[in-house]
């Protein structure tokens, strides 16, 4: 009975294709703007949480920051929370290396590294070579920095404890450097001296290892400088500071992150409890990356509920073509009914007609929302990835709008009279 | 004729309209009515004389207002509308003066819409719609749409049809009304032919006294009361079967298929309209 009624659907809608047409574009308008924004959206997520978890998923940033004040209260009934700006941070309020080494001592299954660094400054060297300028960027790091940030070295070693230890004038750098500097291979450099003036003290570093370039990151920087990295101590030292204002924590794998640095804050933060002004904060890319993909989810709900809205207007161009169908076809519904059609096997012919349309529709919105998406997904250059859960559910939900708008047209055309039916002119 | 067991029964049947409202009418008056197995049955009647409403009746298209109507056995009074659709389908086969073919649906689909309604699965009923469209000699256009046909072969196609599910009578409202006088002479002679070789039992609604006298009984309706009752006398529809007419045998369904020929050679003339 099913096979027959799907039969008569197409015979019915054969027999006026392009109004079925037309009443399809609604359906194929909103499922199509549907699955496409699934699409892009779900590429554009995929990719976003892809660099993120490159830029390091497992570290956690730990930061001071200052307190807000308890929320006050004001007489309408509004609360805000202010930032008391005449308090200003000093050297004491710094996260300490003791605070640092009783953390790692407090979690040493979860912690597998920690990446503090300290800033020197930015200072152009003149190439060697032919006599342009090498832009660098000095920064004191801590041994874990090269852990956290995924470095890949080509020769030497990265900084080590005894160079921390002893604060020694040692540098890192890029392989870029070493061929802008002297026209070096990476091999070649290892030892090599050069001096930089930042301010108003000369100082000079033996080179102790070179590493691979950075890999493209997301955000372009506009100054084409190179990092060059000292040891810790040895930064500390040159700007007479000791303690931090943030480092890094670089988690096992397979530790929860989320949970790490919650456990840190806490831990932390009891340094802190006595302090009127300050706290301590902490942030994590999982956690960044979670947010994003939750952000993205919601605006790709946002806009996919404005295209149901489309499908909705769909469903009552169908609903009313059903109407005018029927109404056409009274005479129809009455021989039917004279030669036996209950009034159930009308009404589930009217709603599978009703269905089929909504189904063709929707699986030509499919298709051309998938075509979209991939289109917009390679203009916007990320991979797409349509979603196939939203494909299925597209074309259950379009079947749905179909049994849903066509019912009423359906039970109008099988509670008709037999008799007035037949006789309809 | 009147010796086959009852296939309708009629019992003081009354039909009002608005009921209850101040402009009620009632339509049937009280019709006492028997049909037996085998016969072929006019009811004549003008225009506005209840014969449409006794049709539906007769049809289970509509309810009597009042009285009892039973059908080869069955009481409807007792039936709910699916039950009713259940008897039309089973038990009556209609013929339309419009044909009322479904649009768009060839000729052979057009047969097995009732035993597609009748649950009968798809190959059989292809098969018997393919021996129906033969009986009316409509065969060669079995996969035409009813807007390739002319107005009687439509109205052969919805014989065929109405014989489908092998139904206890044939209601025909006014078949020949749409045809002109030729074609319809084809398919009063195919209702003759139905009558006597396979027995069926035909109730024919008619306001021409001219068809209703080649029929075995006439029953005159006037403002929606039986006036008269009398055996049909022009026989001269008889030559066209090519027999007699007074062989008939009432139980045999499909038979004899060579006394069709001159009936099918007849209809080589017409031309579709």
């Amino acid at each position: 009975m099913l096979i027959e009624n799907i039969r008569l659907a197409f015979t019915s809608l054969k027999a006026n294709k392009s109004r079925a047409f037309l009443t399809m574009l609604g359906i194929i308008i909103g499922i199509a703007s549907v699955i496409a924004i699934m699409t892009v959206g779900n590429s554009l997520t995929n990719s976003v949480s892809e660099s993120m978890q490159s830029m390091g998923a497992n570290n956690i940033t730990v930061y001071i920051k200052q307190r807000d004040n308890e929320a006050e209260v004001k007489e309408d009934g509004t609360t805000f929370g202010t930032v008391d700006m005449n308090v200003s941070i000093t050297e004491d309020d710094y996260i300490t290396d003791e605070m640092i080494y009783s953390l790692v001592k407090e979690f040493p299954d979860e912690i597998e590294a920690i990446s503090a660094e300290e800033s020197v400054g930015q200072v152009t060297l003149s190439s060697e070579v032919d006599k342009s300028d090498v832009a660098i960027d000095i920064t004191g790091v801590s041994v874990g920095y090269f852990v956290a940030n995924s470095y890949t070295m080509l020769a030497g070693d990265t900084i080590d404890i005894d160079a921390l230890k002893n604060a020694a004038n040692t540098a890192v750098v890029s392989e870029n450097f070493v061929s802008d500097m002297w026209g070096l291979e990476a091999g070649e450099a290892l030892g090599k001296d050069f001096t930089v003036k930042v301010n108003n003290q000369e100082v000079t570093y033996t080179i102790s290892g070179v590493y691979k370039n950075e890999t493209t990151t997301m955000i372009m920087t506009g100054v084409a400088s190179t990092s060059v990295f000292i040891p810790l101590t040895t930064a500390q030292s040159f700007n007479h500071s000791k303690n931090y204002t943030y480092f890094s924590i670089v988690s096992q794998m397979g530790v929860d992150s989320d949970k790490l640095a919650d456990k840190v804050k806490t831990y932390l933060g009891g340094y802190y409890r006595s302090n009127k002004y300050i706290t301590i904060e902490t942030f994590n890319m999982a956690s960044m990356v979670s947010t994003f993909s939750d952000m993205m989810g919601t605006i790709t709900l946002a806009i996919s509920v404005i295209a149901g809205i489309a499908l909705l207007v769909g469903g009552i161009g169908v609903m009313n073509i059903m109407l005018v169908s029927i109404t056409e076809r009274t005479r129809e519904i009455g021989t039917r009914k004279a030669l036996g059609a209950t009034n159930s096997s009308i009404r589930t012919q009217f709603i599978v007609e009703a269905m089929i349309i909504c189904l063709i529709g929707g699986i030509i919105g499919v298709i051309a929302g998938v075509g979209l998406g991939l289109f917009a997904a390679n203009l916007l250059g990320y991979p797409a990835s349509p979603s196939v859960v939203s494909i299925v559910v597209s074309l259950v939900f379009s079947m749905a709008i179909g049994v849903f708008f066509g019912y009423y047209p359906a039970n109008k055309a099988a509670k008709m009279n037999p008799i007035d039916a037949l006789r309809y002119e | 004729m009147s010796d086959g067991k009852t296939v309708i029964s009629l019992t003081d049947i009354i039909k009002r309209f608005y009921i209850g409202k101040p402009n009620e009418l009632q339509i049937l008056n009280g019709i006492s009515l028997e049909v037996h197995e085998g016969e072929f049955v006019s009811i004549v009647g003008a225009s506005g004389s209840g014969k449409t409403t006794l049709m539906n009746v007769i049809g289970l298209l509509d309810r009597p207002t009042e009285g009892k109507y039973i059908i080869d056995g069955v009481d409807i009074d007792e039936a709910d509308d699916d039950e009713l659709s259940f008897i039309r389908n089973q038990k009556i086969g209609f013929v339309f003066q419009t044909y009322n073919l479904i649009p768009k649906t060839n000729a052979l689909k057009n047969v097995e819409l009732p035993m597609m309604y009748a649950g009968v699965s798809m190959g059989e009923r292809k098969k018997r719609a393919e021996e129906l469209l033969k009986i009316v000699d409509m065969e060669e256009r079995m996969e035409h749409l009813p807007e390739e046909l002319s107005g009687g072969q439509k109205q052969r196609v919805a014989i065929a049809r109405s014989i489908a599910n092998n139904p206890a009578i044939i209601l025909a409202d006014e078949p020949t009304g749409a045809l002109d006088s030729k074609t319809g002479r084809s398919v009063m002679d195919l209702f003759h032919k139905l009558n006597i070789e396979q027995g069926k039992t035909i109730v024919l609604i008619t306001h021409s006294t001219e068809l209703a006298e080649e029929t075995d009984r006439i029953i005159t309706l006037k403002d929606g009361s039986i006036i008269g009752e009398r055996a049909g006398t022009d026989k001269s529809w008889m030559k066209n079967l090519g027999g007699d007419g007074g062989n008939n045998s009432a139980d045999d369904d499909v038979k004899e298929e060579n006394s069709t020929a001159d009936v099918s050679a007849k209809e080589e003339v017409e031309q579709p309209c």
